[in-house]
């Protein structure tokens, strides 16, 4: 049947979504499938939702029209119990890392396995350092979580993302701020792990070329409306003006370098 | 004027609105405590550093408080040569009043504005939203901790503010200006009753406790995520705290020995 086949290949389905806040409608009716396995890029200018969508996935906000559907089961549906179950089984990495400052980096990743399960403390040690090793940062069990940079700060985050072994993973802005080296590293190793532990990833980030480099399929949102989709080749190829001026950076283009305003020779003449 | 009332009918829903997520916030945290209690390292580690941490204010300013009272009842009660009972003012002026009220107001300015600026930080660099997106819930795990230990260490830390006062008026009454000992000490022990000032100021202590720590907690989980949100939310923490202590002081006072 082609809807169970559907439904087992998309693990993140979004029907008809709509969201806004106050008066600003930040999504229009949109749709989106997220492909199990797959490496999923959700792209557009700061200020598009990017972050939003992911709250919203991970049912921290409510729509105001639509479902989102993960492995199955309507977010906006489940009982509380239930979504912090769903919960589990997705990581989510915040753009700060969002470390808790009070526990060093050990007891960070440690810190959903000593909430959810009942494993010995012997067996939580190997799975933290082998979650450690796996972003490169076993020898750094013993810092502060302020003591390190922005780049081992969000590797810290996705070895306590991946610690629970989740389905999937939602990258909040993953490559800003960082250096070419840590970005270089990030970009690796978020590759690396979609493929050795079978997880899904999605990537919500403006940085181009180095999702370009790593993503599967990639959606570009302005305005509320999914303006292009395509794996990137087809994006780089893609005849839309508004695409072209985001995947190439252009400074004007379909996106207006100048914030509307009234005439500018006016507004300089109309001294008070 | 229209626009006068308009400002005033929005000031007033705002408020009730803040009231009521307040309540919400409240009753989230009590059904924490199922979950907290199997876990005392929680709280444990929030007593230290909420009850723990305030002693030395605690105890320097009750230190200072009893012997100012010493002082102030010694040249008092001299004048009608009252001056044994000494022992008695200073204990009951402790016990009843000043020993809730000004540890209250000492623990909202210590460990009220602490608490406020740990959790409004907290939200601001989404270390809430992760744990939520780790599906633990932060009102539980965060706050659930911090509202006990707050709730407990109150009418320790009274308890402790008073005893050094006693301590304090003892020596300048005694020491100092040469009350008798015995009668210092008879004087306090057959006119405090149990009932009526040590378990009324325990109440008070408790009540105080409860509020202050709802206030600072609640402050903190409703700021504004950024620096200047954070630095509102202490200085409401601690303005709010002192105004409920001493409100509702006036009322326990009421309730507990007064005739209205």
């Amino acid at each position: 049947m082609p809807n169970s086949a559907s439904s087992t290949n998309h693990i993140v389905t979004v029907k008809n979504l709509s969201f806004s806040r106050g008066t600003r409608i930040i999504f229009d009716d949109i749709n989106l499938n997220i492909q199990r396995g797959k490496v999923t890029a959700i792209m557009g200018p700061s200020g598009t939702g990017k972050t939003t969508l992911l709250k919203l996935i991970g049912g921290q906000l409510y729509p105001d029209a639509g479902q989102i559907h993960v492995d199955g089961q309507n977010v906006h549906r489940l009982k509380t119990k239930d979504l912090y179950n769903l919960r589990k089984r997705m990581g989510m990495l915040f753009q700060s890392g969002a470390l808790l400052t009070d526990m060093n980096v050990y007891d960070n990743v440690a810190f959903p396995l000593r909430e959810h399960t009942h494993l010995p403390e012997a067996m939580i040690r190997t799975v933290v350092l082998m979650k450690l090793q796996a972003v490169g940062l076993r020898g750094a069990r013993n810092l502060m979580a302020n003591e390190l940079s922005g780049g081992m700060a969000r590797r810290v985050a996705l070895a306590r993302a991946i610690a629970l072994d989740p389905l999937m993973i939602m990258y909040d802005e993953p490559f800003t701020g960082q250096d070419p080296i840590s970005m270089g590293a990030l970009v690796h190793l978020i590759k690396s792990l979609n493929n050795t532990l079978g997880l899904t990833s999605i990537i919500v980030s403006h940085d181009v070329r180095e999702t370009a480099a790593i993503a599967d399929y990639i959606y570009v949102l302005s305005e509320g409306k999914i303006v292009g989709q395509g794996s990137p080749q087809q994006l780089a190829d893609s005849k839309s003006a508004w695409v072209k001026q985001f995947m190439n950076g252009d400074a004007d283009g379909p996106v207006h370098f100048h914030y509307p305003a009234n005439d500018y020779l006016d507004d300089l003449l109309t001294a008070k | 004027m229209l626009e006068l009332l308009e400002q005033l009918g929005k000031t007033t829903r705002g408020s009730f609105a803040k009231l009521g997520r307040a309540t919400f916030f409240l009753m989230h945290t009590l059904t924490g405590v199922r979950e907290i209690l199997p876990r005392p390292s929680l709280l444990i580690k929030q007593m230290y550093s909420i009850g723990v941490l305030s002693f030395l204010i605690i105890a320097i300013s009750g230190l200072f408080v009893g012997m100012v009272l010493g002082l102030q009842g010694y040249y008092i009660l001299s004048d009608f040569g009252a001056e044994e009972s000494l022992g008695l003012m200073v204990a009951a002026s402790l016990v009843r009043e000043l020993g809730p009220v000004v540890s209250a107001l000492l623990f909202a300015g210590r460990a009220g504005s602490a608490l406020t600026a740990e959790i409004g930080l907290m939200k601001a660099t989404e270390q809430l939203s992760g744990m939520e997106m780790m599906a633990v819930d932060p009102i539980n795990r965060i706050i659930t901790p911090r509202f006990l230990a707050g709730l407990i260490s109150m009418p320790l830390l009274a308890a402790i503010f008073s005893s050094v006062g006693v301590m304090g008026g003892h020596m300048v009454g005694v020491g100092m200006l040469g009350v008798d000992d015995g009668a210092f000490w008879a004087q306090m022990q057959n006119g405090i009753d149990f009932n009526e000032d040590i378990i009324n100021g325990v109440i008070k202590s408790v009540v105080f406790g409860f509020v202050v720590s709802w206030i600072a907690l609640f402050e903190g989980y409703d700021t504004i995520p950024t620096s200047e949100g954070v630095s509102r939310a202490t200085t409401r923490t601690v303005v709010n705290s002192a105004f409920s202590i001493l409100g509702l002081d006036f009322i326990l006072t009421a309730l507990m020995f007064g005739d209205i």
